[in-house]
């Protein structure tokens, strides 16, 4: 067993374990901080993918930008604990149903289709991180230049909207 | 080296705990946790798929898709707070207004 699998295997183990923090916390303040640690582990991912930038991207967008405007939502609400004011008592059962039949089909997925032997390797130490960021610019602002722009319109549009959502029309208390 | 079957395995078992998440929590914030999870699984995959064949644009999308993650949060969150100030309650069950 090489170090590389030793790694993965334990920082799996710790992305799985804080996923079922997550979607079993009954304090939704609980949740979202399992989903920041979930969040800093698969920036982890990233690094040994050898995608720094992505990795940064991910710690400042997701732990950060995101997670912090969850946590804002909750508390200004009062939303940690909700309670169960269920009128659909068929509902419950049927997720149970769902979710298991999609656990199903993914482990049958996994194990039934041909094996890909692509391997990741760990980036390699000497490997420039400034070179790779470089090629990776290039590419984004030449072959992916277009979804960039269309990316920051809708980044506008996101901004504009929160803004009519959240603003008190005159006269209005 | 680990070989890109297993990112794939963790990718998927990440994915359906951000779909349980979906089909059995009530509470709309911990939904929208949920479908972020299922958005970060799929981006591991993609980032482990542009590691195995040398390539950026895995990675490119990967931007792309945390983009519009943020966005999507941005005006999510905007309308569920709305919602609370309508309602008064942001249970699941009774977004119900557009109802025929």
């Amino acid at each position: 067993m090489n170090s590389d699998l030793i790694v993965f295997l334990v920082l799996s183990l710790v992305a799985i374990a804080t996923a079922l923090g997550m979607l079993f916390s009954r304090n939704a303040v609980y949740s979202a901080l399992f989903l920041v640690l979930n969040f800093v582990t698969v920036a982890i991912f990233y690094l040994l993918l050898g995608a720094p930038f992505i990795a940064m991207s991910q710690i400042t967008v997701y732990a950060g930008a995101i997670m912090v405007l969850f946590l804002f939502v909750i508390m200004l609400l009062g939303a940690e604990n909700l309670a169960p004011t269920s009128d659909l008592p068929w509902q419950k059962p049927l997720a149970r149903l769902l979710s298991v039949i999609l656990v199903v089909e993914t482990i049958y997925l996994l194990f039934s289709r041909a094996r890909t032997d692509l391997v990741v390797t760990a980036p390699d130490a000497s490997l420039n991180t400034m070179e790779s960021l470089r090629e990776m610019a290039m590419e984004l602002f030449s072959s992916y230049l277009l979804p960039f722009e269309i990316t920051s319109i809708l980044l506008l549009v996101a901004m504009v909207g929160a803004i009519v959502l959240s603003r008190r029309e005159k006269g209005e208390k | 080296m680990v070989p890109v079957d297993y990112y794939i395995a963790l990718s998927a078992i990440l994915f359906i705990i951000g779909a349980l998440g979906v089909l059995s929590r009530r509470n709309p914030l911990i939904i929208f946790m949920s479908i972020e999870l299922m958005l970060n699984a799929a981006n591991l995959a993609f980032v482990a798929f542009a590691r195995a064949h040398n390539t950026f644009s895995g990675q490119i999308f990967v931007f792309f898709v945390i983009a519009v993650a943020a966005a999507e949060v941005a005006v999510g969150l905007a309308l569920i707070v709305e919602i609370f100030k309508a309602k008064k309650n942001i249970d699941i069950d009774e977004m119900n207004s557009l109802k025929g």
